[in-house]
């Protein structure tokens, strides 16, 4: 399936909204975990699903929204512990989640999302629709159980769940290479009888074509795909996060940042496109939405305390008065 | 007769494939998923509705539960069959980090209508992996309701009121009661509600309160304390969490004298919370300390009479009465 000039755009407008999100946070409210650099490999996934389709995601949370479309001031609320944040200001930086756009929660704990993602593709399966489910994790995650036992039922079951790796390269400091027993994850599809693709994550229209098929294979019917985007995370694992000893040569990253960043890469293939003046477009629109967003955050209240008690259960029963709570 | 008042004899766990039968007819969001289930438990089931509705999952405790949250968090009504309740622990990422917390972190936008079932395999020389009673551990994550029913018609009615409920329930049963039988009403919206105890036996001398398959031995006390002329209130707590500490207070305003009969670890047990709940708010009522029956802090060991010892018996409720008498 290949994308029409609208589209394209579509998709390096994506890149760049996540692109500017995080350098505004790095400006304005630095915490979190950045995704600059992985753009591609985030976009390019979200450009093959529709809106109904569901989407798990990682502490790394910033990117699935915003890559799935969501409007950006809810989501820079939530970063800034707003009350207007998309989670009221109560799940923040690793937990952006707009479940208006599919996305069904983005895990802290490493791992945690493959099998909700899973549960959603059982979800489609006995509701009889034509929607999928698209996971995002980490290299990291493929060494939790979860990961064995959520794909081994999408398998046997033959879910629509597109299992999607940003192999960043890096578990915080520890390298793919040190802690796998061979780097390629995607090989691990093998042992559960699916699928297994590796695509470079920093090619969007790769990305994009790679997850299109995927797609189209689990709303045929024929189950999960494991797709492997080998990409690299240009900052550090957490913006708070001292780094006492190098784990990466800086001419490795500087090498990334200068021939591989996804967002140069892209803005290239359009320029060569005759696309110069969408892209001119797209940079104009995304600054202005983004210092919207941030103006919106800095305005917004800060969330309250019965906000805590009223967001526990859906169906509260002998939940007693906030008063006798203090 | 009306169907709305006729009754049907039904053990403990017939109570319980009954009330999961009625309501995956009732609607069809409800499936069912767990080790083995086309086997034990839910044999039946596979005639009577769409196989997809029904899984038989691969022995991955917590992964299998993060489905569950997965298919809640999208329109089902999953009832997860943890079979034991020691397994809990391998499922406790998905069902505290996860199920309890998703509807909190997303600022309610997410709900999760998901049921746990699992049995405490306690007195029945299985050893100390397979028996725990570990309701505690759950009662300290909020987000989670936690029921643990102590007759059969309360399984049913509690268990239906658990798969109608929005918020995620871990439903403990106790395998002590799965052969006790008494009559349920045969009513398909007989529901029996949550976050409510029930005064089993009203007394005016003393309170027992008791929990989850506790309940045979504390009306057995309190039998044998009335022929000595003690007039003991039975309270079944029912649920865990929300609980329903209005009638717990209420009756120890009346009696003034409390035992707490629970058989999980007694360090941080059920029974350590409504002692200091009734410590915080009924301490004037109190005419004497409040009574722990509960499991000391050792291991269950696979020996049979040493076993039972470290289990609620109604002789152990009477010995913590008279300690107090």
């Amino acid at each position: 399936m290949l994308l029409d000039r609208d589209q394209q755009l579509e998709l390096f407008t994506r890149m760049l909204r996540i692109r500017k999100f995080e350098e505004a946070l790095i400006a304005h409210n630095p915490v979190g975990h950045l995704s600059i650099g992985q753009e591609a490999a985030i976009a390019g996934a979200c450009m093959a699903l529709r809106d109904d389709d569901y989407v798990t995601g990682t502490h790394r949370s910033h990117g699935h929204p915003i890559g799935k479309g969501a409007e950006l001031k809810p989501l820079m609320a939530e970063i800034f512990g707003k009350r207007t944040g998309i989670c009221k200001g109560l799940g923040g930086s690793m937990h952006l989640t707009d479940t208006s756009l599919g996305l069904i929660g983005e895990s802290a704990i490493v791992g945690g999302g493959l099998p909700i993602a899973t549960g959603a593709g059982l979800s489609i399966q006995v509701r009889k629709t034509d929607q999928v489910s698209l996971c995002f994790f980490g290299d990291g995650a493929a060494n939790q159980g979860t990961f064995g036992e959520s794909v081994n039922m999408a398998a046997i079951w033959k879910l629509p769940v597109i299992y999607f790796c940003e192999n960043n390269g890096y578990a915080v400091t520890t390298s793919v290479e040190k802690s796998h027993g061979q780097p390629d994850i995607a090989k691990r599809a093998d042992g559960y009888g699916i699928p297994g693709v590796i695509i470079d994550g920093q090619d969007a229209e790769a990305v994009h074509a790679a997850t299109a098929e995927a797609v189209e294979r689990a709303r045929a019917g024929h189950g999960p795909t494991l797709i492997e985007a080998k990409t690299y995370r240009f900052d550090e694992h957490s913006n708070r996060l001292a780094i006492p000893i190098e784990y990466r040569s800086k001419e490795e990253v500087e090498r990334y940042r200068r021939e591989r960043d996804p967002i140069i890469l892209y803005r290239d293939v359009l320029v060569s496109r005759d696309l110069q003046t969408g892209v001119d477009a797209a940079e104009e629109e995304v600054a202005r939405i983004i210092d919207e967003a941030v103006e919106f955050a800095r305005e917004s209240a800060e969330p309250e305390m019965q906000d805590l008690w009223d967001c526990m259960y859906s169906n509260p029963i002998n939940q007693p008065s906030f008063e006798g709570n203090q | 007769m009306s169907m709305r008042n006729s009754v049907r004899k039904l053990s403990y766990l017939q109570a319980i494939i009954e009330a999961q039968r009625e309501e995956m007819h009732r609607d069809e969001r409800v499936i069912l998923m767990g080790e083995d289930i086309a086997i034990y438990g839910a044999q039946k089931l596979f005639d009577e509705f769409d196989e997809s509705r029904l899984r038989n999952t691969p022995i991955s405790e917590n992964s299998f539960v993060g489905v569950g949250v997965g298919a809640a968090l999208t329109g089902l009504r999953p009832i997860v069959d943890l079979t034991i309740a020691s397994f809990c622990y391998l499922a406790s990422d998905q069902l505290i980090n996860q199920a309890a917390k998703l509807r909190f972190m997303t600022g309610a936008q997410l709900k999760v209508p998901l049921v746990v079932r699992t049995s405490t395999f306690y007195n029945n020389r299985t050893a100390a992996q397979h028996a725990d009673r570990p309701y505690p551990l759950f009662m300290n994550s909020p987000g989670l309701k936690v029921l643990a029913p102590g007759t059969p018609s309360d399984a049913k009615g509690m268990l239906k009121a658990a798969i109608r409920d929005d918020d995620p329930v871990v439903f403990f049963e106790d395998i002590n009661l799965w052969n006790k039988k008494e009559e349920i009403p045969v009513d398909e919206d007989f529901l029996v509600p949550i976050g409510k105890a029930d005064v089993k036996r009203e007394g005016s001398d003393l309170t027992i309160v008791s929990v989850a398959g506790c309940l045979p031995h504390a009306m057995s006390a309190a039998e044998a304390l009335a022929e000595d002329g003690v007039s003991a209130e039975v309270v079944d707590l029912r649920t865990i969490v929300p609980m329903d500490t209005e009638t717990i207070l209420k009756s120890v305003a009346k009696t003034g004298h409390l035992v707490i009969v629970d058989n999980s670890h007694k360090v941080g047990s059920v029974a350590s919370e409504i002692a200091a709940v009734v410590s915080e708010e009924g301490f004037e009522s109190l005419r004497k300390p409040i009574q722990r029956v509960a499991t000391p802090q050792v291991h269950i060991p696979y020996n049979g009479p040493l076993e039972k010892q470290l289990f609620a018996s109604k002789d152990r409720v009477l010995d913590a009465v008279r300690a107090i008498s």
